[in-house]
């Protein structure tokens, strides 16, 4: 879990204590997602409990420092190593939410897009207004180039969510422009069978049956 | 940032366009209402075909609206006469388009200069304002380049200047970064950006959200209409609260 080995890696330079870690995780991720401290101590427990960390004197404020054991730094160096999974994707709400609207009556799918798509394209201007804040970061600091990485994350996530919407969108209009001109055509052989019936059974086109066939093949 | 206390550099109001006539009759504009405002730049995004690029033609005065008015810098580009909205293009309004439109036998500067002196500016006041225009943006390095010397971010960073050369302060961009790869047309965008931030009046016409949301308001069009838009929000509050608990 990326708590879990956030923290390894803050531990692996050296002794820290808890709120250290947790404002270190917050300033090399921008507090994208901020932490409390009493979660900090929930981790540092279980990888205390799991062997990946020990308790280690104090500092002169009294604070419990922790290091980082060897088992710790093998299973950071596995997490680095692998990539993260994306065999089962995770639940996404506005996929499930699209995938709902569909055919919902009393929904507009496009108005429920159109929604989205403001929310989104809103976060995304204010991603970037950050992001051009950010661009004269020292590349040197590695909470500033942490943060840009961080930020450009959260643009071009948002960019894909916009882009899938604008590609949903245009698959709605061609897949309702593609019903209509079924539903035209249908509506004309339908018609022309019915003025075929009215004419006398010798009168009757020889083509007939192949409109009937096309028909069928159209539906 | 834009200032609303001032007056809007762009104004449409009611703004339609038709094409054709009769059964073949095309509504690419219904009824457009939108301020520019200087320090101001608005992308407006849509399908194709929703009239984007329409409302920008009309906008800088290439083409003439069926209905409705544009105003720009307080003159009326739907009662004013051929030599007025002539003069006005030359003065007032910038053009930036995807393909830079560069004069390929005038260097960077000439190219920059060029709006000056058929305004009626010396030659070498013109140079001298296109010098400093290209300094601003930090690119007189590039003064004697001919366009063909010049990379497409290049040239289209000299389209900017040129588009804003001397005092005008509205440009009008068509999806300016179609032509480049995307680190590239991040920087075209830096550029416009900061002209905006310097009080000159942007509208940008892309499909690309990444580009839109270099702007201040984003307005979404569809079938010739603005369905919607974003408001500028304050970036500060978007990482803490509320923000965190999405």
């Amino acid at each position: 879990m990326s708590i879990r080995h956030g923290l390894l890696a803050l531990l692996e330079p050296g002794p820290r204590y808890g709120s250290q870690l947790r404002t270190e995780f917050e300033s090399r991720t921008g507090a994208t997602w901020p932490l409390n401290v009493g979660q900090v101590y929930t981790t540092l427990n279980r990888l205390e409990r799991d062997g990946m960390v020990v308790q280690d004197g104090e500092d002169e404020a009294g604070h419990a420092l922790y290091v980082i054991t060897d088992a710790g730094r093998d299973e950071l160096r596995n997490w680095f190593r692998s990539p993260v999974d994306r065999t089962s994707p995770p639940r996404d709400e506005l996929a499930i939410k699209l995938a709902m609207a569909v055919g919902a009556p009393g929904i507009d799918i496009r108005d429920v897009i159109q929604s989205q798509r403001h929310h989104t394209v809103q976060a995304m201007q204010d991603y970037t207004r950050l992001k051009a804040q950010a661009t004269d970061v020292s590349p040197d600091n590695r909470d500033d180039v942490a943060w840009l990485l961080v930020l450009e994350q959260l643009i071009f996530q948002t960019e894909a969510e916009a882009r899938w919407l604008d590609h949903c969108e245009a698959r709605l209009v061609r897949l309702s422009l593609m019903a209509a001109e079924k539903e035209k055509r249908r509506k004309k052989t339908d018609g022309e069978e019915r003025s075929a019936d009215r004419r006398p059974p010798g009168e009757r086109p020889a083509t007939a049956p192949q409109a009937g066939l096309g028909r069928s093949k159209n539906r | 940032m834009p200032d609303q206390a001032s007056h809007p550099v762009l104004q449409l109001k009611e703004l339609t366009r038709v094409h054709g006539s009769g059964a073949t009759e095309v509504h690419a504009l219904r009824g457009i209402n939108l301020d520019v405002f200087p320090g101001e730049l608005v992308a407006v995004m849509g399908p194709s075909g929703s009239g984007k690029s329409t409302l920008l033609t009309i906008a800088g005065g290439l083409d003439t609206p069926t209905s409705g008015q544009v105003i720009v810098e307080n003159t009326d580009l739907t009662t004013a006469g051929r030599k007025q909205i002539a003069a006005l293009r030359r003065r007032s309004i910038g053009y930036v388009f995807q393909d830079y439109n560069l004069i390929p036998a005038l260097t960077a500067a000439e190219n920059v200069a060029l709006p000056r002196e058929l305004d009626g500016t010396s030659a070498r006041k013109a140079r001298a304002e296109a010098v400093a225009a290209l300094r601003e943006m930090d690119l007189d390095q590039l003064a004697d380049r001919f366009p063909d010397e010049m990379s497409g971010g290049q040239q289209q960073r000299v389209a900017i200047a040129r588009a804003l050369v001397g005092d005008r302060r509205l440009v009008l961009a068509d999806e300016p970064t179609g032509a480049l790869d995307s680190e590239t047309g991040e920087s075209v965008l830096a550029l416009l950006r900061s002209r905006c931030d310097a009080g000159a009046a942007g509208v940008l016409v892309t499909h690309e959200p990444r580009f839109a949301a270099w702007a201040d308001r984003v307005v979404f069009l569809r079938d010739g209409a603005v369905v919607d838009q974003t408001i500028r929000s304050d970036a500060a509050s978007l990482l803490t609260g509320q923000a965190a608990e999405r």
